[in-house]
């Protein structure tokens, strides 16, 4: 029925000259358009089929000139803008620069004062870490702890709306103090909420913790030593999970931090797993802070003695604290005027983007993912 | 507000603050008239255990604190090694040594090396430009031995260029790149110095004071947003 096959089949099968698969390096691009990448970063990837061999970040989608904004405002005027940078702990920026003013009139704040910002500050590391725990897990694959962080998170959130009237953006404090008086229940509502959070960071570690997908996607990944961090001056707790036992408000206690028993936490490996404990125990450790803040926050006025137009003396200052993402710094000149001569800000997340390179080098494309979130930027804040 | 009752030792301190609130801004209010004073009165206060020394020449100037010098067993050191090109201060508390260009590199180095200065927290610079030498640079130390800072500071002309300090503390990179796109200061030996923040082609260096605070560069944005330009 068929036809015979009386010709010779004139397949080739010899090795033809270039190999099918193309081994060559792959540069592929991420972003700045990418979910993962928690906002507008852009990475340039130099792959060897799903090895990473390089990165280079491309910044800058969001640069709104902040310093430059700071030359022409006064120096009560840009308050509000530092809010902008590290949107996610909008207190953090705002005690900062305060602070920084602060040194450079060379006043501070009254006791009251230091301490509702005190407890403001370590409420919003609280709400900043659960943020990035929400969308850290849901990057590496884990979709519910977002959802239970951003449940809780926001009750930290409507204790600064009920303080301040602004959930994010706080502008919750003043040089030489804070504006607002703590409102009719405002111990009451912090105690209540850290009854509240307790069993819940339990709750996150239960479902973390001891995952394996978990542990399989951040043990040994994206690994820093800490020599290496100090040499590219990451700060925060990536510094710490290296095992560098650094914390600003204890080598340097500003606020009213040394009149706080609290511990640093560290890790040991520098991997993201390490990172993920270092965060989850401050979380405990800023509840044992904002406990001992609450129970002893004095009386008094809460408005330092500032002059309403404030003129710093010529000079020039740096003051940095601690941010939940490590050292934000401001450094502010004054030429005797109104108006900053120049203000420069130090950001934590910028400078600790710089070891992504290093930190992803012969990993897989999956855990750039992985470490983009464990680095835990905020691109307000990096472009500034 | 049954909140409230529960606890009474908490609420009496808020119920008289709100109420003090509007008087808080009366005394600022009284304030204003000397406004400086404040500023003055306050400085003189803690002026540190080393001000009484100049304070006598210093108080017919209302001027608030001024810089101190430094001493310290390191300054010592480098004050007998380079001499007139180092001079070290102290201003608020915080020590800087303004150092003369061509000390830069052995400077730099030697602080991270012999004083354990192994932590650079930021490099910046700040433009005068009526001056000669238009432009401050500054470097920001940190040494985790020590606990301590250190400001590094020191003026170059327009258009010089500074030795890039990447290979003493690997976290320069970034930082340097910044101040060439802010400020167009080179860096000699810098392994990649290119814009960061803003885009590859943009005329200007916008942190030097003469780029007003409107000004951007319109032909950037017409080729490149295909608008023209929104100011």
């Amino acid at each position: 029925m068929s036809a015979p096959i009386n010709e010779r089949s004139n397949l080739d099968l010899e090795t033809p000259e270039k190999p099918y698969l193309d081994s060559n390096e792959l540069i592929i691009n991420m972003g700045p358009q990418h979910p993962a990448t928690h906002g507008v970063l852009r990475v340039i990837l130099k792959l060897d089929g799903e090895k990473v061999l390089g990165t280079e970040c491309v910044i800058g989608y969001l640069h709104r000139g902040v310093e430059k904004i700071a030359e022409n405002r006064t120096y009560t005027m840009f308050n509000p803008y530092v809010d902008r940078m590290d949107y996610v702990a909008a207190v953090s920026n705002g005690l900062g620069y305060c602070e920084a003013v602060e040194k450079l009139l060379n006043t501070e704040a009254p006791p009251r004062a230091k301490y509702i910002r005190v407890i403001l500050t370590e409420l919003n590391r609280i709400a900043s870490h659960q943020l990035w725990l929400g969308t850290h897990a849901l990057d590496i694959g884990a979709m519910t702890p977002l959802f239970y962080t951003f449940r809780d998170r926001e009750e930290i959130l409507k204790i600064f709306e009920k303080y301040c009237g602004a959930r994010l953006t706080t502008h919750a404090f003043r040089i030489g103090g804070c504006q607002y008086e703590t409102y009719a229940g405002f111990e009451k509502d912090v105690k209540n909420f850290l009854t509240f959070f307790a069993p819940k960071i339990d709750e996150y570690e239960a479902l973390l913790t001891g995952n394996r997908i978990w542990l399989e996607r951040t043990k040994n990944v994206g690994v820093i030593s800490g020599a290496d961090a100090i040499a590219l001056g990451v700060t925060g707790p990536v510094l710490r999970a290296s095992g560098v036992k650094w914390d600003l408000r204890k080598a340097q206690p500003y606020a009213a931090y040394s009149e706080f028993d609290f511990e640093i936490p560290t890790g040991e490996n520098g991997d993201t797993f390490d990172r993920y404990m270092v965060r989850m125990i401050e979380m405990r450790q800023s509840m044992r802070i904002i406990e001992q803040a609450v129970n002893g926050i004095p009386e008094g006025p809460i408005m330092g003695k500032v002059p309403k137009v404030i003129k710093p003396p010529v000079g020039e200052i740096y003051h940095s604290i601690e941010a939940p993402k490590g050292e934000l710094g401001y450094f502010i000149v004054s030429d005797g005027s109104t108006q900053p001569y120049r203000v420069r800000v130090r950001p934590p997340s910028f400078v600790n983007l710089q070891a992504l390179d290093v930190m992803v080098r012969g990993m897989l494309v999956a855990d750039v993912v992985a470490v983009i979130g464990t680095l835990d930027i905020v691109l307000g804040e990096v472009d500034r | 507000m049954a909140e409230e009752v529960k606890t009474p030792a908490p609420p009496p301190p808020p119920q008289p603050q709100p109420a003090k609130t509007g008087p808080s801004g009366g005394p600022e209010g009284e304030q204003k008239p000397t406004a400086e004073k404040p500023a003055a009165a306050a400085p003189a206060a803690p002026a540190k255990p080393a001000a009484p020394a100049a304070k006598p020449a210093a108080p017919a100037k209302p001027a608030g604190p001024v810089p101190m010098p430094w001493t310290s067993p390191l300054v010592e050191k480098y004050k007998g090694q380079y001499g007139s090109g180092l001079d070290a201060q102290t201003y608020l508390g915080q020590n800087y040594l303004s150092v003369d260009r061509s000390l830069i590199p052995d400077i730099l180095r030697l602080l991270r090396d012999e004083e354990q200065f192994d932590y650079c927290v930021d490099i910046t610079a700040v433009h005068y430009p009526k001056r000669e030498k238009q432009f401050d640079v500054v470097w920001i130390l940190y040494s985790f031995p020590r606990n301590e800072r250190v400001r590094v500071k020191t003026q170059i002309a327009d258009g010089a260029s500074l030795p890039s300090s990447v290979s003493i503390w690997p976290t320069a990179n970034w930082l340097e790149r910044e101040v060439y796109d802010m400020f167009g200061i080179q860096f000699d030996g810098h392994p990649d110095l290119k814009r960061i923040l803003l885009p590859d082609g943009w005329k200007g260096y916008p942190l030097r004071k003469d780029y007003g605070i409107l000004q951007q560069d319109k032909e950037w944005v017409q080729i490149n947003l295909g608008i023209e330009s929104g100011q």
